[in-house]
């Protein structure tokens, strides 16, 4: 396949960025989009030009480390993360357009690479169990139901990747804090704390620069762990509740 | 330089830390004998952490609860992202939730025996117990285990045992304790008990008045080089699977931190034990950048075939039932599909190299569900592996649920690492290594479900207790930034970072990572001989001299450089590489991951020697050729026998 990328490219947080013209031949549909970066950056580095600058690491989806908005989508055409995609979701002669996660609270470092760092700050406020090792109970000694436990598990598996704050027109952090918050609240685990967990969290969302949710519901449609737009209603019942019972 | 073939053999060396006297009592004993600090001095001690992963993370919220300052090192952008994050299977733990006859002495029994006899029985006990509270405290964090009906945890049994001792989360455990520790960590950065440094990578390591004393790092965002004092140095920075360039790793994953420390008198232990997973999807091209393991969780109801005729071209479900070679069922019927992972690896080779490979290349078999859609339903089966289904279809491009998947063994976890006491100490006094990028508990082969177990075991409970004691025996110094050994060490860090970017080169630091990768994986991979080891011991000092001519690094040190983050860890790499090949090559027995063709019984399994090699190759780095010491190994439980899995 050969294909044109337009890569958005940016030397550093306060410089200006542009979007620049690549063209890209020999790519395998069986190469994954990281790959098909990878060859361009071996070209690049080459022929004495700089390289593109983006997160990976994993690169087997669950890592969360990867993410880009391809031709206007974050992570692109398929509902996975950017290591997951592969190029036989291109055609030959495409024109690719590759930018970073675009987000007020998400600064750029380079290039394709962004500072997710406020997403460990909402979680450091509130996101945990308090279980201080050594002092936990025999496991079984709270049985769980399964339905409490699958809805946790659902939640839990965001990857904090952010593609949900870079698909939503407002930047919003809801479904990323609301992932965390009903898998911690529904758990008995976690009921010691689900008042306070909720309000720390969500004013350190609000804190962090990321916008208001008004239930547009892109976060979830580009969301690779499929977490739902139901987890935001959680989300806002658990706010409510809490509201209440505060003092 | 002389040649690594010349090596030397020192004075042997002894785990001076382990307890004597029945080894169900030796944990309690040690925790017992070991000093403690005084709860209101711990806040005066600084302990330096580096990596985030499952051991890392859980070390460093565990020290952080206990008082002590904690400064903490990941090179991804947040700890979330160590790899330990992917980790599919499960955690074994002998809860004996199942009542089919597992014990803690069990798990310690069947470890010994998967390690094949290559791992010390105080410390593999020691995992045993602990294990026990691992599953307590993650339930306690709110990980989502698998449960069943009655509220009460589900478990499944795992890669070569008879019990049912493992607990999983979908096929995402390492995802969930990842989170569950990470969480508990950024509690502790929150409360400002941690000091958390993402995107830093450490560089060397600063020994000052033969101690460990801090580090010197580089924040990957900006470029500076930074210097971190502490009283102590615990290394959580994973293994190095990444020297093979393809393996299940993360990309990022490397052996810099390990190296780097070996170099400045950690010794390395047993380097040449690395694991071959035998259920990952086979490579598409040259252009493959890493490999997908698919859990083996798969083999407890996957069956593994490949055709009986060489050179079968037909599709998979053209080829009639009795025209199918379940390879796995024939030879090993008590354990079929579900041998350990070496065991299964290596057949999986040998009937590729008997031209019964399929796929691409002829480098992959047949894991089918067929059977298993038939008995259980294809909604169970996708309630177990759905996950796991979806990913091999997005990466193939064929859907399982229709053809079988196709899988190869790949490079995957690395049972070597620095040589620790059974406090988890490293030869030098104040420097710690935990999780996998230690040696100690895996011997030569890692059973399935167990990094996970000794990542937290490490991390929660062995490394917290044992540390009190060096730490309250070696009272807090200060120390000058400007140490003449301070310096060197940045003028060292500085002068080869410079050195990369200033060279006019013409190749770039992946193709010299693929080119090592190529000739470790035909060398020292699978299968190792005598002739190949020393073929490769012979290129790879050509190779590094060749990588420090003509590499070429774009940019400068003083800014975001993925290139020089890249061949910084490649130059690591190509030193490592060797010490692996040496170490293949002395080891002139077959054991668990390491299989010398010279050395294998009539039938074609691994033959081990015990009376020769029966201890841990513990490596000291010199200028030169390395001085091997070695560890005799005492079974005085589990008594050493050639393992059978017929």
């Amino acid at each position: 396949m050969r294909l044109t990328l337009q890569i958005w490219r940016q030397p550093g947080p306060d410089e200006a960025g542009a979007m620049r013209t690549y063209d890209v031949d020999d790519i395998s549909p069986d190469m994954s989009f990281l790959e098909m970066l990878d060859v361009l950056n071996e070209r690049l580095i080459v022929d004495g030009d700089e390289p593109v600058a983006f997160d990976h690491d994993c690169r087997e989806g669950i890592c969360g480390a990867c993410g880009m908005v391809i031709d206007g989508t974050p992570h692109g055409p398929l509902r996975t993360t950017t290591c997951q995609l592969h190029m036989r979701e291109f055609s030959d002669g495409d024109t690719i357009v590759i930018e970073p996660w675009r987000s007020k609270a998400f600064g750029v470092v380079k290039d394709l690479v962004v500072d997710r760092g406020a997403f460990d700050r909402i979680i450091g406020s509130g996101g945990y169990i308090t279980a201080p090792t050594g002092a936990a109970p025999d496991a079984h000694a709270t049985p769980v139901s399964k339905e409490s436990a699958e809805t946790a598990f659902d939640n839990a598996e965001c990857i904090g990747c952010g593609a949900c704050v870079a698909a939503c027109p407002n930047g919003s952090a809801m479904l990323f804090t609301s992932a965390k918050v009903n898998h911690l609240n529904v758990l008995p685990q976690g009921a010691p704390e689900r008042e306070k967990r909720v309000l720390n969290m969500v004013s350190t969302m609000d804190d962090e620069g990321f916008g208001g949710c008004t239930l547009t519901g892109e976060c979830a449609t580009v969301c690779p762990k499929g977490i739902s737009l139901d987890s935001i209603a959680g989300l806002n019942r658990e706010f409510m509740r809490a509201l209440r019972k505060r003092p | 330089m002389t040649s690594y073939i010349d090596y030397t053999i020192g004075a042997p060396i002894a785990d001076d830390k382990a307890p004597d006297g029945p080894v169900s009592e030796r944990w309690n004993r040690r925790r017992f004998e070991a000093k403690l600090v005084n709860p209101a001095n711990r806040r005066k001690k600084t302990i330096i952490v580096v990596g985030t992963g499952l051991a890392g993370g859980s070390a460093g919220a565990t020290l952080a609860e206990q008082g002590y300052r904690v400064v903490q090192f990941c090179y991804q952008d947040s700890p979330r992202r160590a790899h330990s994050i992917a980790a599919q299977g499960g955690i074994n733990a002998a809860k004996n939730y199942r009542n089919d006859g597992d014990s803690v002495y069990r798990l310690f029994y069947d470890t010994v025996k998967g390690g094949d006899f290559r791992s010390r029985e105080s410390n593999v006990h020691r995992l045993a117990e602990v294990s026990v509270e691992i599953i307590d405290q993650c339930v306690a964090q709110g990980v989502p285990f698998a449960r069943e009906y009655g509220g009460l945890l589900d478990t499944r049994s795992f890669g070569g045992v008879q019990v049912s001792r493992t607990f999983y989360a979908r096929g995402q455990t390492g995802q969930q304790l990842l989170l569950g520790a990470y969480q508990a960590l950024s509690r502790q950065i929150a409360a400002g008990n941690v000091e958390m440094h993402p995107r830093t990578e450490m560089l060397d390591l600063l020994v000052i008045d033969g101690r460990a004393r801090g580090i010197v790092a580089r924040d990957l965002i900006t470029g500076e080089i930074t210097v971190h004092i502490g009283d102590a140095v615990v290394l959580a920075s994973g293994g190095y699977g990444n020297v093979f360039h393809l393996s299940t790793n993360a990309k990022n994953s490397n052996a810099t931190a390990v190296w780097r420390a070996h170099r400045r008198g950690a010794y390395f232990g047993n380097p040449c034990f690395t694991q071959i997973h035998p259920t990952c999807i086979p490579r598409s091209g040259d252009h493959q950048s890493k490999l997908t393991l698919m859990s083996e969780s798969l083999r407890n109801d996957g069956r593994i075939w490949v055709p009986k005729a060489k050179g079968d071209s037909r599709g998979p479900n053209e080829i009639p039932e009795d025209e199918r070679d379940y390879y796995l069922e024939r030879i090993y019927p008590a354990f079929g599909n579900l041998v350990p992972r070496d065991i299964a690896s290596r057949a999986a080779k040998n009937v590729c190299d008997d031209g019964r490979g399929v796929g691409p290349g002829g480098q992959g078999v047949y894991l089918d569900f067929a059977d298993a859609i038939k008995r259980m339903g294809r909604d169970a089966v996708s309630e177990k592996y759905g996950n796991l289904f979806e990913m091999y279809q997005r990466i193939t491009a064929e859907d399982p649920y229709e053809v079988p998947m196709r899988i190869y063994p790949a490079i995957h976890y690395t049972m070597g690492g620095l040589w620790v006491d059974y406090d988890l100490q490293t030869t030098i006094p104040g420097l710690f290594a935990i999780g996998e990028a230690n040696f100690s508990d895996h011997g030569a082969n890692r059973l399935g479900a167990s990094a996970l177990m000794q990542g937290l075991g490490d991390g929660y409970f062995v490394l917290p207790s044992t540390i009190n004691d060096y730490l309250a025996r070696n009272p807090h110094t200060d120390v000058d930034e400007a140490h003449p050994e301070i310096t060197a060490a940045v003028d060292g860090v500085t002068a080869r970072l410079k050195r990369l970017v200033d060279n006019d080169g013409d190749r770039t630091p992946d193709s010299f990572h693929r080119e090592l990768g190529e000739l470790l994986w035909e060398y020292c991979g699978m299968s190792r001989n005598e002739a190949g080891l020393r073929k490769a011991l012979a290129r790879i000092p050509r190779l590094r001299e060749e990588f420090w001519r003509r590499v070429k690094v774009p940019g400068t040190g003083a800014e975001f450089n993925q290139s020089l983050e890249k061949a910084n860890r490649v130059c690591d790499y190509l030193e490592l590489a060797e010490l692996m090949c040496l170490d293949a090559l002395h080891r002139a027995e077959s054991c668990g991951g390491h299989f010398r063709e010279e050395s294998q019984t009539a039938e074609g399994e691994a033959a081990r020697v015990d009376d020769a090699f029966g201890y841990v190759a513990a490596w000291e780095y010199t200028n030169g050729a390395p001085v091997l010491h070695k560890e005799e190994l005492v079974f005085d439980y589990v008594h050493p026998t050639q393992r059978s899995y017929a």
